[in-house]
């Protein structure tokens, strides 16, 4: 074989081992659940492959309540993390001084503890007994026997608090990058601060914001782990289904079938936002190239 | 008055994310917090009083103490195979031009954007079909699996930014390709790799929901606690996870000391191209070295 041959192939040696790992641990998986959603039969007589297409239908009309909640509370807890998010970003990045890297450092200081606790440590904060309903009782925002644990307001915190560090590094990566003489120029040029924010730093910004909001909603409308710990059976969504079904009902069909859905219903809405969202992100960007 | 309005108009930004901060650290706090409470119930609610016994008995639940072992044996081998596939990957990424980038690019994207219970769905239906017995072996395939994308991203950001003159230095001077990686471009890497190992640990040692899936009976620490918590809360749970937030935030100060110290050395390293200046800004100024 010749240097030039061998050298070309190189590449492909430094990639093979991963790549084929991602490939019969990821993308032959998708097939197997795509095959498993269209079996017929149950557990005790087993499942045969049949082109049931009526899983899909099925499922769909059966748990349409959790799909719906699902996207509801995903799409909800984006917007507040977005403008929690947003401030923190601007604030680490224009005001942080020296104290940058230290304020990173808590932004990311969540992940330190495992994701479980710190969304049971939520159900110590608004337990019923807790400090904030006793208060919120007090001043009367809760009535006598009014709670926050098993209410959608729980769900939403949680999966909030869970995702914001998703939303705030991106934000944090774009504003950081911007440079300041341009900021500087546009207050030059007789633009008021709102001005200078809404035509400079914002527009410049948009990619951050684009990858955050996709990096907290893709993981909040598959998560279930909140609902399951802070909601009850009303505020159930799709992932709490997906998970019993496999693990505890054992209808693998159903659960394949709704997986399946989750995930293009998914990849349709980060589609039709970024040729909405992205392309102003993009051009953006364009600008900045100019 | 309009003068504190005005001093409140131009802090309005910080103090906003002051509280943001307050918030992020309040559920860390309380975990801390109430792994010193005397719960009188089964569940560590509401506080009832200040002890020490959770902490002196961290250890006192032998299925945690297998749980964690497992999680830990789990997250090193999983960590070791996903950083060195994934480094490798980074490195045919930017060093090589090749055919089937673009394939190869969106294979290491689109399973950090796939929601974890679909990957973990898909894997146990996959196990199932072929009847794969699910334990230890399934889980590493998986964490091994959601961890070589996060990697590949790490290192590869650190690889951008290379010196590639130190390695045709090393060419120059009669090193052979192999002597090259190891004695050049790897320790100059290492920061990155660390980085990217430390995430890989992260993720897998933190990981329930592609878990909870492929486990089998094996019983990891944050599957025992989901098990744990559907009859009560046990305190010991959060004793171990504060003196695992402790563990994490000593080994981020040292990776973040580390990177410093490779950098300052890396400062005494000749100029960057395109920029002459910056290496000399940041030395300070020798005397005698004003003339050059």
């Amino acid at each position: 074989m010749s240097t030039t041959v061998r050298r070309r192939l190189v590449p492909y040696f430094l990639m093979g081992p991963g790549l084929i790992w991602l490939l019969l641990f990821f993308v032959v998986p998708m097939y197997f659940m795509g095959r498993l959603s269209l079996e017929s039969g149950t557990l005790e007589t087993g499942f045969r492959f049949t082109w049931e297409f009526s899983n899909f239908t099925d499922s769909l009309e059966r748990f349409d309540n959790q799909f719906g909640r699902s996207f509801l509370y995903a799409g909800v807890a984006t917007l507040i993390a977005l403008a929690i998010a947003y401030p923190l970003a601007y604030a680490i990045a224009f005001r942080g001084g020296r104290w940058k890297n230290a304020l990173l450092l808590i932004v990311v200081a969540p992940f330190f503890t495992t994701y479980l606790i710190r969304t049971i440590a939520w159900t110590t904060i608004l337990s019923d007994s807790g400090f904030v309903v006793e208060t919120l009782r007090t001043v009367a925002l809760l009535d006598e026997d009014g709670r926050l644990l098993a209410t959608p307001t729980a769900v939403i915190a949680g999966i909030t608090y869970n995702f914001l560090p998703f939303m705030v590094l991106p934000i944090y990566a774009s504003l950081e990058r911007i440079d300041e003489r341009l900021i500087e120029a546009a207050k030059d040029l007789y633009s008021s601060s709102r001005q200078a924010f809404t035509r400079v730093t914002l527009p410049l910004s948009a990619p951050g914001i684009v990858a955050g909001t996709l990096l907290t909603f893709i993981p909040a409308a598959g998560d279930f782990i909140n609902a399951f710990y802070l909601g009850s059976i009303n505020q159930q969504m799709i992932g709490n289904r997906i998970q019993s079904l496999y693990l505890n009902e054992r209808d693998f069909p159903t659960a394949a079938a709704l997986s399946f859905t989750l995930m293009a219903a998914i990849l349709l809405i980060v589609f039709i936002y970024i040729r909405f969202a992205g392309s102003e992100a993009l051009m953006g960007d364009e600008e900045e190239a100019k | 008055m309009s003068r504190a309005w005005s001093w409140l108009r131009h802090h309005a930004i910080v103090i906003y994310a002051g509280l943001a901060v307050a918030y992020m650290l309040i559920p860390i706090a309380v975990i801390a917090v109430f792994s010193f409470n005397d719960p009188a119930g089964k569940f560590n609610y509401s506080w009832e009083g200040f002890t020490l016994d959770y902490w002196t008995g961290a250890f006192d639940i032998p299925e945690l103490n297998d749980a964690m072992l497992n999680s830990l044996q789990l997250a090193a081998l999983s960590t070791l195979i996903a950083t060195a596939l994934g480094t490798l990957i980074a490195i045919a990424l930017v060093r090589h031009e090749f055919f089937g980038r673009t394939p190869a690019n969106f294979l290491i994207v689109i399973p950090m954007a796939t929601p974890e219970v679909v990957i973990g769905a898909a894997l146990l239906s996959m196990f199932l079909i072929y009847g794969v017995p699910l334990g230890f072996t399934t889980l590493l395939i998986a964490h091994v699996m959601f961890s070589i994308s996060f990697v590949v991203v790490v290192v590869r950001s650190r690889l951008i930014g290379f010196d590639r003159s130190l390695e045709e230095a090393a060419r120059d001077l009669g090193a052979n390709p192999f002597q090259t990686f190891r004695l050049v471009t790897l320790p100059l890497l290492m920061p990155g790799v660390i980085g990217a190992a430390l995430l890989a640990f992260a993720l897998s040692i933190d990981d329930f929901v592609i878990s909870v899936f492929n486990s089998g009976d094996t019983v990891t620490f944050p599957l025992f606690i989901f098990g744990a918590s559907q009859r009560a809360i046990p305190v010991q749970i959060y004793s171990v996870a504060t003196i695992l937030f402790a563990v994490v935030v000593a080994a981020m100060v040292f990776t973040i000391w580390q990177q410093r110290r490779a950098e300052r050395m890396a400062a005494i390293a000749p100029e960057r191209e395109g920029d002459p200046y910056a290496t000399t800004a940041a030395m300070p100024p020798a005397p005698g070295a004003a003339g050059g």
